[in-house]
């Protein structure tokens, strides 16, 4: 579902471009609204949350699409934790859905999907290997490396039961934006792979912006 | 050519189970009475930061479904098992488990002091206690497989579970590759909207696997499956190192 923000960004009161390949930790107050925004197109955003208080409560994509019968996500999901509480909810999305099926992509899985040789190619869950090594004060630990959701990544179920991952519904400009109903940290790789069209071939970056 | 079987254990309704499986072995699972589901999750007993993974199952494989043929994947890029025979053609893995809560909501609360082990127990609760056991706890639960449930997706991707998918008698075998540390319940589909709390036990029958040809099914189902035996293989020539040296 297309929903437009009234928020305009001079007004945000923190942004932040991630380069593809980088990575973005921060923790957002309940009530703040978070945007990531897709500034050149066709770029994922692989994306943890956390309960800033309690981070062994994280975001549960089974009891996210469970519990709203649905597998993709857009304006109006509501996204659970572990326990089946609202973190966040989806206010406004110019891009219209979202994965969270599919995960993050790993130098392990790479070298199933793509090649053994294509181990050594930067990853998704290296990028918050490094987070979460370089950042211990928020406690979070590879156990605590959930499944994740792919913001405007495109991956369409078929009645049959295939899954196909299928070039970017994104485009220039297009944003998902939440209100964070707890505190949470968020945890995002903005995705480096090279080796599918989750990226158009060609990873760009992403901004991040916080209104209060 | 019959099969030895050395180990036969009926899990009863809504119920819980954990143990270690060896590679090597294969274990059939048969919904005794029609309707079942078995919660599962795989951890790497050697390093239980590996873990079963939906996602990276899935997306290797291009597939939202499970059968046979499929291989059931950790998040190192490791084969737990194989799906090597299956009745139905769809077993579910992105729905996640019953709550306590919801059991209540759907079917009402039968509490262990009323109704001893015909309770209502729930698939969450099932598997916290086979983790816990091991040292594993909520934050360590990824999604898990609900084997014997079909669940499709409709073009708006929204979701519905098939609640006459599994006849009685079906069963599904899995061919463990590596050894697993398996964790199991038996409690109901959370998509459930039978009238009665359903109550199905599954038979498991423990036996040696034929070893891996090249030939193998599995292994030869997906080019990617091919290269995940790859990673098991040298992930066994790790483990089977001759031990000392430095």
């Amino acid at each position: 579902m297309i929903i437009e923000s009234a928020l305009l960004q001079r007004n945000a009161d923190f942004r932040q471009t991630v380069e593809a390949g980088g990575y973005f930790i921060k923790t957002v107050r309940r009530g703040q609204t978070l945007r990531i925004l897709d500034l050149e197109g066709n770029q994922a955003a692989d994306t943890l949350f956390y309960n800033a208080g309690d981070i062994t409560e994280h975001y549960s994509a089974a009891d996210t699409i469970r519990e709203q019968g649905n597998v993709y996500l857009s304006a109006g999901s509501t996204l659970l934790s572990n326990l089946s509480r609202p973190m966040l909810e989806i206010t406004a999305d110019t891009c219209g859905r979202h994965d969270t099926l599919g995960g993050a992509c790993a130098t392990e899985s790479n070298t199933v999907r793509y090649a053994l040789d294509k181990r050594c190619m930067h990853a998704c869950r290296d990028s918050w290997m490094l987070a979460i090594a370089e950042h211990p004060e928020y406690g979070i630990q590879k156990r605590d490396i959930a499944h994740n959701i792919n913001f405007f990544m495109n991956v369409p179920v078929t009645s049959d039961g295939g899954l196909t991952f299928e070039d970017g519904i994104s485009a220039p400009g297009k944003y998902v934006e939440m209100q964070a109903l707890m505190d949470i940290i968020a945890l995002v790789s903005n995705c480096p792979q090279l080796n599918n069209p989750c990226n158009g071939y060609n990873p760009t970056p992403i901004e991040l912006l916080v209104w209060s | 050519m019959s099969t030895d079987i050395l180990y036969d254990y009926t899990l009863p309704p809504a119920s819980h189970w954990s143990l270690r499986v060896k590679r090597g072995l294969s274990i059939r699972f048969t919904d005794i009475g029609g309707g079942a589901n078995l919660g599962l999750l795989f951890f790497n007993p050697e390093n239980l930061l590996e873990r079963y993974n939906a996602p990276d199952t899935l997306k290797c494989q291009h597939t939202f479904k499970l059968t046979r043929g499929n291989c059931l994947y950790s998040d190192m890029g490791h084969i737990f098992c194989s799906i090597t025979e299956d009745d139905l053609g769809w077993h579910e893995t992105v729905c996640g488990n019953i709550n306590a809560s919801q059991v209540a909501a759907k079917w009402g609360n039968l509490g262990y002091q009323q109704s001893h082990n015909d309770w209502t127990q729930n698939g969450h609760d099932s598997f916290l206690v086979e983790m816990t056991k091991y040292g594993l706890g909520p934050r360590d639960m990824p999604a898990n497989l609900n084997i014997f449930s079909k669940v499709v997706a409709d073009e708006q991707g929204n979701l519905g579970l098939d609640e006459n998918h599994s006849p009685a008698g079906a069963s599904v075998t899995l061919r463990f590759e590596m050894d697993t540390l398996v964790i199991m319940h038996t409690c109901p589909h959370p998509l459930s909207q039978a009238a009665e709390y359903p109550r199905a036990p599954v038979r498991c029958e423990f036996f040696k696997s034929v070893p891996v040809s090249n030939d193998d099914y599995c292994m030869n189902f997906r080019p990617e499956n091919q290269r995940g035996f790859a990673n098991n293989r040298l992930y066994h020539l790790g483990s089977e190192a001759p031990a000392g040296g430095v």
